[in-house]
């Protein structure tokens, strides 16, 4: 296809297949022996990383597939089992969900790489187009990945988002009758994004494998945008490509296990933690921090028709580039201007990604608008202007040439990783929505399981069941732990015989037995939890029309802004507490109505609580439950012990998250020290 | 690809009683999947209701046009914000009607916008009396 091969198998039984099928000569044309330009930076690494994160995200993906249940009523429950009783459930779920940012996070920077080096122009129109076609597939199956944990966010998302479609004349109520399924975002919208959901990332690799023809056809560009002539300007892909690419992946994949294992939620929503609820609007609807962008551009035009046009002309403007910049010079190395102006975009464009995720008032509107105008100006007014008046610097005779001259001028490097590196913290806290001015933030509390090395104190887990089965319980279940969970590994550490014996002080409802009435037993290990009502209203009734929330996940379902530059310390000193932050300040912040507010009847004020009128009255006061070890009965006590508990019951495997996170490091680091020697001993000659 | 029969089934109309709703109350039913409000309002709102221009509204639609005749007090509609989809909260706002939390959206006691994003008014359902104190929805 492309590339000098000289191929010939010695082996009998490969030269028997290479005469009837050419797969080892075409691998070896394609992959060993094509030719590389010798001048690429790490920035063309990323067309590899994106192949893995295609291949990771299929893989998790099948395996997840097999334990996941797309029906309204089980989807919310099924994450739920894999996270807790599938062998490394908890593993592929952050994989998965941690690979879907990844892999748009790797994207963008390939995206940019583009842009800047002008790998759009000429010969690779084709290359370009194919490139925004798997980056719109790949929109609408992160998309439809999102929905399906069946979550608040999932269900709100997904309403919004389908909503959109009903702007369109004429046919855009029977589009989105057609994408629901039904009258309204539900069951057969599931089904039918689960099963597109699947279906779409191996459409991804199709057009994938298009897109690497298409380069191989043209050959890469490079860094000083000159074409390949000589001999002197091109190495072999292996090894020189081959391992400079694996050291790349390497790096990617440190990066990549520190959200896995370290920081699995910090780009996600707490509201996804709370099952989908068709009647409870989220007080923030905010999509993925790689949606934010375009939902910024959505929101900036007041016309809902003109609003939609807008974002998918944002995507849409990028097919048109090849025509849009047509200066004969292809990298902005050799262009002053349309440099400084790439980085004005590249600004402008996590800038949008921040308002994405703020509420559309005030001064954020007209920000909006403005950058909504610069990002479609930069494509349409000010890259075709600069075509014709820029003046560019000359470019080198030969990538040879580059290659000699390059050593000199790092410096560009490392401020563009300095920008990168500020960009992408910039958009990961960007993912955060503005809640402040509803709530108070509560103040950061010590926990032992905080940290890499954290765990589980278990005297603590140990109290603080204790404070669930004497006060909570009454009011709130815990549908998702079951007895047996008591004696896992990393947990309150029960033995199997204290277990069985706290499992039998419970009355379990079964049958139908034989007469075919339904009975109760008492409770075995697998059991889980009884919850206090056996439905959302007899609850209510019982509680002034309030509903008591199940308390499993609660300590990942609520969370606080952290503001800047906090979120940003955050990433690096793996701050993941905001939940048990919140329960023990809620705990301890019932305090007397100030003068002047007026709480609803049957409310209390609580310091904490968004909006201040909970329903639910102070529920622990000193002295209130006897712990047997000594530790004090006071309230501050029992808010540490109890918010320990509650942690435990949302993420029952974090110890073994963080010590398979601790022995993947290693490895990684260990192993990414290997090739960057292996790949400079390579490189030793070429230079 | 378009609603299989159950889901159409499950859409069939249905009855909902008005007399356990005082006046001043509003009760929200869930109908083909949406929230649907039914206000059975107080005479203020009424009053407020229609004493608005017409021809000044954002979508421009009369009172009278929302309910059904002899039964003005009765209010019918789908919860959903025009704008992008979130349920407004029942007895908010400066019209004392709906107010969106989500971008702001203000709708007064007809359930017709006055102030924010969202384009058009509450949408009211196919519904009609079957006796003075039952209505069927759809």
């Amino acid at each position: 296809m492309s590339g000098p091969s000289d191929y010939q198998p010695t082996n009998p039984a490969l030269k028997w297949i290479e005469r009837r099928l050419p797969i080892l000569g075409f691998m070896h044309s394609s992959f060993v022996a094509y030719p590389t330009p010798r001048n690429l930076n790490y920035w063309w690494t990323f067309g590899a990383i994106l192949s893995m994160m295609l291949a990771l995200q299929i893989v998790t993906g099948v395996i997840l597939a097999m334990h996941y249940t797309p029906n309204a009523d089980l989807a919310f429950k099924s994450v739920e089992s894999i996270m807790r009783d599938v062998n490394y459930g908890w593993l592929l779920r952050n994989m998965h969900a941690s690979g879907a940012s990844m892999f748009f996070l790797a994207v963008y920077i390939h995206m940019f790489r583009g842009l800047y080096y002008g790998s759009y122009k000429e010969p690779r129109e084709v290359l370009w187009i194919l490139g925004v076609i798997i980056y719109l597939v790949m929109m609408a199956t992160g998309f439809m990945g999102y929905v399906l944990p069946w979550g608040q966010m999932s269900f709100w998302g997904a309403t919004v988002i389908t909503n959109l479609f009903s702007a369109i004349p004429y046919v855009g109520d029977s589009i989105v009758t057609l994408l629901w399924g039904g009258y309204s975002v539900g069951n057969p919208t599931l089904n039918r994004f689960y099963s597109l959901h699947y279906l779409l990332p191996f459409v991804i690799a199709a057009v994938v494998v298009l897109h690497v023809w298409a380069l191989h056809v043209v050959g890469q560009n490079n860094p000083a945008g000159v074409e390949a002539k000589t001999e002197k300007d091109i190495l072999p892909f292996t090894p020189y490509a081959t391992m400079k690419d694996a050291f790349g992946l390497s790096c990617f994949l440190l990066f990549y296990a520190w959200f896995i294992f370290y920081m699995p939620n910090y780009l996600g929503d707490a509201d996804n933690y709370i099952v989908a609820n068709p009647g409870v609007t989220p007080a923030h609807i905010v999509p993925e921090w790689y949606y934010l962008p375009f939902y910024a551009i959505l929101r900036s035009i007041p016309n809902k028709l003109a609003g939609v046009i807008a974002m998918f002309s944002a995507i849409i403007v990028l097919l048109f580039l090849p025509w849009l910049d047509t200066a004969k010079t292809r990298s902005s190395k050799y262009r002053p201007l349309a440099k400084q102006f790439f980085w004005i975009f590249v600004v402008v464009c996590v800038l949008l990604g921040y308002l994405g995720a703020q509420p559309p008032e005030g001064i954020y509107v007209i920000a909006g608008r403005i950058l909504t105008f610069c990002y479609f100006a930069y494509f349409l007014i000010l890259l075709p202007l600069l075509s014709r008046i820029e003046k560019p610097r000359p470019v080198p005779n030969s990538i040879a040439d580059d290659v000699l001259a390059k050593y000199g001028s790092k410096s560009a490097t490392v401020s563009t990783v300095v920008v990168l590196a500020l960009a992408g913290a910039l958009f990961a806290g960007s993912a955060q929505n503005a809640r402040a001015e509803e709530q108070e933030t509560p103040p950061s509390q010590k926990w032992s399981f905080a940290g890499p090395f954290g765990t589980y104190d278990r005297g603590s887990l140990q109290r603080g069941l204790k404070i669930y089965k004497e006060v909570c319980a009454n009011c709130h279940g815990l549908s998702y732990i079951a007895f047996r969970n008591l004696a896992d590994p990393g947990g309150p550490g029960y033995s199997t015989a204290q277990v069985a014996a706290l499992a039998s002080e419970y009355k379990i409802k079964d049958g139908p037995n034989d007469q075919g009435d339904m009975f109760e037993r008492p409770g075995r290990p697998a059991d889980y939890f009884p919850s206090p009502f056996p439905n959302e209203q007899a609850a209510r009734v019982a509680n002034g029309g309030g509903l008591p929330p199940d308390l499993s996940l609660i300590a990942k379902a609520r969370s606080y802004e952290r503001g800047f530059p906090m979120f940003i310390i955050d990433f690096f000193s793996q701050f993941q507490e905001q939940g048990p932050n919140y329960l023990t300040a809620l705990l301890e912040g019932y305090e007397k109505t100030p003068a002047g507010v007026t709480l609803p009847e049957g409310t209390y004020y609580n310091k904490y609580f968004p909006g201040h009128a909970i329903k639910m009255p102070q529920p622990l006061t000193n002295g209130q439950v006897t712990y047997d070890d000594g530790a004090p009965a006071t309230l501050e006590q029992y808010a540490r012990d109890i918010s320990t508990f509650l942690m435990w019951a949302a993420e029952p495997h974090m110890e073994a998250r963080k010590r398979l996170g601790m022995q993947v490091f290693v490895f990684l680091i260990l192993l990414t020290g290997l090739l960057y020697f292996t790949k400079k001993k390579i490189w030793a000659d070429a230079h | 690809m378009n609603p299989d029969a159950s889901t159409i089934a499950a859409g069939a109309p249905i009855e909902v009683d008005l007399a356990p709703i005082a006046e001043g109350q509003d009760i929200k039913v869930f109908w083909r999947g949406k929230p649907i409000y039914i206000s059975h309002r107080t005479k203020k709102q009424i009053e407020e209701a229609r004493s608005v221009q017409v021809s000044s509204l954002p979508d421009p639609e009369s009172d009278q046009a929302r309910v059904k005749e002899g039964h003005d007090q009765w209010l019918v509609v789908i919860g959903i914000c025009t704008h992008l989809g979130c349920i407004p909260i029942a007895h908010e706002g400066n019209y004392d009607g709906f107010f969106c939390p989500c971008h702001g959206s203000q709708y007064d006691s007809s359930g017709r916008i006055r102030q924010g994003p969202a384009p058009a008014n509450l949408p009211v359902p196919p519904y009609q009396f079957v006796s003075d104190s039952k209505i069927q929805i759809g």
